[in-house]
């Protein structure tokens, strides 16, 4: 069983708080329609698999606020390396895997190993304490005020219906709009 | 070589927050300094993009983050550059060691580095400088500090 994006993702909603959420990819399409906070942060243009990377940097700095990034299998599958680096360096990071098992935008064609691939075991091989799996809408959902209290890193693999063939979506606002925005919102002094 | 404490020392009146690096033979003579720094904090990374996008963060978040890699590692990490100091405007400082380059200045060396470091980062339009060889605490916070000063992208290379 799978969920679909808009539905896994209007769970975040309701537990992110003050946290800086990062979409990537295909999330970018469907976030700005559940939320407009100056702390939303659309990654695109991006250097796809560096969605997490970004995410931990940014709590690393901001650590009061703390991030969520939203990340596909197949960008995930590009730096897996980085759970090894998150779980090396504790911070209020939240890696909310939207494993739909395909590079959607490309055409839906299948990322290496999807429907294989454990990336629960990966994240605990990697170092990270706090992994969650969820196939079930309704489990997610029970499950996600208790995910989204505690200390981080916390990775969360969420299994997401595909949209093949969807066009790369557009972030609501330009990038260097965007990042005045989060940078008033975190009152980082230019 | 400058030893880890001289290092610490310049990054400390830099402003530096955080060194995010992949260390080669050379500047991996300064991990125990930096590990034990209390004016930073030394991050880890597995792949040079990685260590970028690292930065990108801790630069959108407020912090003054160095990125410390070889050329080799600058090479891989292409796309990464590309987004974070041209589509974010980030103004990343990298410390970047050109493997060979001693020896190749020398005309003993058929290490490709050398050869492809400089036109590499033409391509990503990165300015750079080279430091002296050898090369002092003062030549270093020198050539750094040009790009702190102007918040502006840029790498130091460190002739090996």
């Amino acid at each position: 069983m799978s969920m679909a994006l808009e539905d896994a993702l209007a769970v975040i909603t309701k537990q992110r708080s003050r946290r800086v959420v990062i979409s990537t990819m295909g999330s970018v399409a469907v976030w700005p329609e559940l939320s407009d906070s100056p702390l939303d942060f659309h990654y695109i243009p991006s250097s796809m698999g560096q969605g997490p990377a970004l995410g931990l940097g940014l709590a690393l700095a901001q650590p009061n606020h703390g991030a969520i990034v939203l990340c596909g299998d197949g960008s995930l599958l590009m730096n897996l390396g980085c759970l090894v680096t998150i779980a090396q360096h504790p911070a209020p990071l939240w890696i909310v895997l939207l494993d739909n098992g395909q590079y959607e935008i490309t055409g839906g064609q299948p990322v290496a190993g999807a429907g294989r691939t454990d990336f629960a075991a990966l994240a605990k091989a990697a170092g990270i304490s706090r992994v969650y799996s969820f196939e079930m809408l309704l489990d997610w959902q029970n499950a996600a005020a208790r995910i989204f209290e505690g200390d981080g890193p916390v990775f969360v693999w969420l299994r997401i219906i595909g949209r093949p063939g969807i066009k790369t979506p557009s972030p609501p606002k330009p990038m260097m709009e965007q990042i005045v925005q989060l940078r008033e919102a975190l009152a980082v002094d230019d | 070589m400058v030893h880890g404490g001289a290092i610490i020392d310049v990054l400390q009146r830099l402003g530096v927050t955080h060194v995010v690096w992949i260390p080669d033979s050379e500047v991996g003579q300064w991990d125990a300094a930096l590990a034990v720094a209390e004016s930073l904090r030394l991050i880890r990374a597995t792949r040079e993009g990685e260590a970028i996008a690292i930065a990108g963060g801790l630069c959108l978040g407020g912090c003054r983050p160095l990125v410390v890699i070889q050329c080799t590692g600058l090479f891989e990490a292409g796309d990464a550059l590309r987004n974070m100091v041209h589509d974010l405007k980030l103004p990343l400082v990298f410390l970047i060691g050109v493997r060979s380059a001693r020896m190749a200045k020398a005309g003993q060396s058929s290490d490709t580095c050398p050869v492809f470091t400089e036109p590499i980062l033409d391509a990503w339009q990165l300015p750079y400088v080279w430091l002296p060889d050898p090369f002092g605490p003062a030549d270093l916070e020198t050539a750094l500090e040009r790009y702190y000063k102007a918040r502006h992208a840029g790498a130091v290379l460190i002739p090996e």
